[in-house]
């Protein structure tokens, strides 16, 4: 049975009617949908469990904190990370590359350098931007290459002993570009630089192990993964935090405090201030186990089809171009493309009225848009409950639209 | 998908014509009054140029690199301040601009109709 017609019946909100048409949800990039067993878990715990974690004692509080503490059991071992304590709570992949930027920040000296790419994301750009502009530090990107892969060569060349961080993304949220993650991050650490990776697009779709990538730092959110929003995780290497000190203050992150100084927790407490995001915790642990009852390499093959699929018809319209790495590349599951003569907003608007959902824009990643030489594209994306009929309509609908305006 | 199916949505009739055969779309050399802005949410860019004689706009143009809504309402706005002083025209509004539209858009695209506006109040140094 293919991963769709398994799935499909597990996610509600794909029995809406959009402008008169079945709902084709191609937009999981930017935040996908949940699944039955998500919702409900998240329902369950409001109406059964909640309450504060880590200091009530009672019933409930003991209840709420198993949970949550259970989510990241999971979160670790759906990560592979090999320490419980490796996975921080945060609010999705902006706040937790966020929480880095300022916790690493304040450790930059005048003339240290931070090294991120042309095609991040503005999560993984202007967090950075922050925290070198006041302290004297530089910010530099390694290139992109016209293939829509990064200048490794360059990458090398920009690599320095004054680098004290490398920055960049997984997969490209437009071009659907997979880096080279373990042989970046391998670099980094001969450079003697935090290696800081953005997980948003990869999470979702590759199955993933923190030892092989052998990186310090990633950071990903739950609600592009079948999750809620508001939650997300960061991952560190259990050395690298121990050595850095939190960046924001709060409850839950101090064992003790005085008028004047504090002493920090263990972690991961050490950096997750404040109330955490509890229900939504539950959620990502629901999500996290029903990916891996699919099994994130048959998530991934189905990902991948449909991608080509949508590459290859796309390629094959006149007046439509496609960016990013060739179909035969190994890919993301997101499709960038433009159709000439038509602004990305117009091209979503018509795709809309046939009840296809896809996003258009800059993506929030303008210096790529610029490098690219485009004000923004249209981006179709997948995930398990998408399938070859729906990227058929997409295709069909497509090639409608030179002459719909 | 008819041509006619395709075009629902935010598209009227209007808005496709302007967009296929704007009226005033073009360079206006000698403009008094020239204004550029972007909406940061899409990239939209219009430059709106202005010919005043005396408190009067005799000629109005616009250029730019938009979706079809914001080009339309431009074209429209162009039209709309000809032949108006400068503070009549200021006192256009995005409700006029529908009107001549005729098109049911929605919040979200909203600013693409307005965008031509800031820039109008831009280019005659007004506040709106």
């Amino acid at each position: 049975m293919r991963l769709d017609e398994l799935t499909r019946p597990d996610f509600p909100i794909l029995e809406r009617v959009v402008n008169g048409h079945p709902l084709v949800y191609l937009d999981s990039a930017a935040s996908s949908q949940r699944p039955r067993t998500v919702i409900e878990a998240m329902s369950q715990y409001y109406a059964r469990s909640h309450a504060n974690v880590h200091r009530s004692i009672h019933t409930l509080g003991e209840e709420a904190t198993e949970l949550y503490e259970a989510a990241r059991d999971r979160v670790q071992r759906f990560i592979g990370a090999q320490h419980r304590e490796e996975v921080i709570f945060t609010r999705g992949t902006t706040d937790g590359l966020g929480l880095l930027a300022e916790t690493i920040g304040r450790t930059l000296r005048a003339g240290d350098e931070v090294l991120i790419t042309e095609l991040e994301h503005h999560s993984n750009i202007v967090p950075w931007q922050l925290a070198t502009r006041d302290r004297g530090a530089v910010l530099k990107a390694v290139p992109l290459g016209d293939d829509g892969t990064l200048d490794l060569e360059a990458f090398e060349r920009l690599l320095t002993r004054r680098t004290r961080v490398v920055a960049f993304a997984h997969v490209s949220n437009v071009l659907g570009t997979i880096n080279p993650v373990a042989r970046m991050c391998a670099r980094a650490r001969q450079a003697g630089a935090f290696s800081v990776v953005d997980g948003a697009q990869a999470a979702p779709h590759l199955s993933l192990d923190m030892g092989a990538l052998d990186c310090d730092f990633y950071a990903f959110s739950a609600h592009k993964m079948l999750g809620p929003t508001g939650i997300g995780v960061l991952y560190g290497r259990r050395e690298v935090l121990e050595a850095l000190e939190p960046g924001r203050g709060g409850s839950e992150m101090i064992k003790e405090v005085w008028i004047d100084r504090a002493q920090w927790n263990d972690l991961p407490w050490r950096f997750e201030p404040g109330t955490p995001p509890i229900a939504e915790a539950v959620g990502l642990s629901a999500a996290i186990e029903y990916l891996e009852k699919l099994g994130m390499d048959a998530v991934a093959e189905h990902e991948r089809a449909l991608t080509r699929q949508t590459l290859e018809g796309l390629a094959a319209i006149p007046g439509v171009r496609v960016y990013g790495p060739p179909a035969s590349e190994a890919r993301g599951a997101v499709v960038a493309f433009s159709v000439e003569g038509l602004h990305p907003h117009d091209v979503a608007a018509l795709l809309d009225a046939e009840g296809i959902a896809v996003r258009a824009g800059h993506h929030c990643a303008m210096p790529l848009m610029r490098r690219l030489g485009v004000v923004g594209t249209s981006r179709a994306s997948f995930s398990v409950f998408n399938s070859p009929e729906e990227v058929r309509h997409l295709l069909a609908a497509v090639g409608e639209l030179r002459t719909a305006l | 998908m008819s041509a006619t199916q395709a075009a629902r949505g935010p598209y009227s009739d209007v808005i496709r014509e302007r967009w296929r055969r704007p009226r005033f779309r073009g360079e206006l050399p000698g403009a008094g009054a020239v204004a550029e802005d972007v909406n940061p949410l899409c990239g939209d860019r219009v430059r709106l140029m202005l010919a005043l004689e005396g408190e009067r706009v005799s000629a109005a143009r616009f250029v730019g690199d938009s979706c079809a809504i914001c080009a339309a309402s431009a074209d429209v706005l162009a039209e709309l301040v000809v032949g108006r002083s400068r503070a009549e025209a200021l006192r256009v509004e995005a409700a006029d601009l529908l009107a001549v539209l005729q098109a049911d858009i929605r919040p979200t695209r909203m600013r693409c109709v307005t965008l031509p506006l800031s820039v109008l109040a831009t280019a005659l140094n007004g506040k709106r």
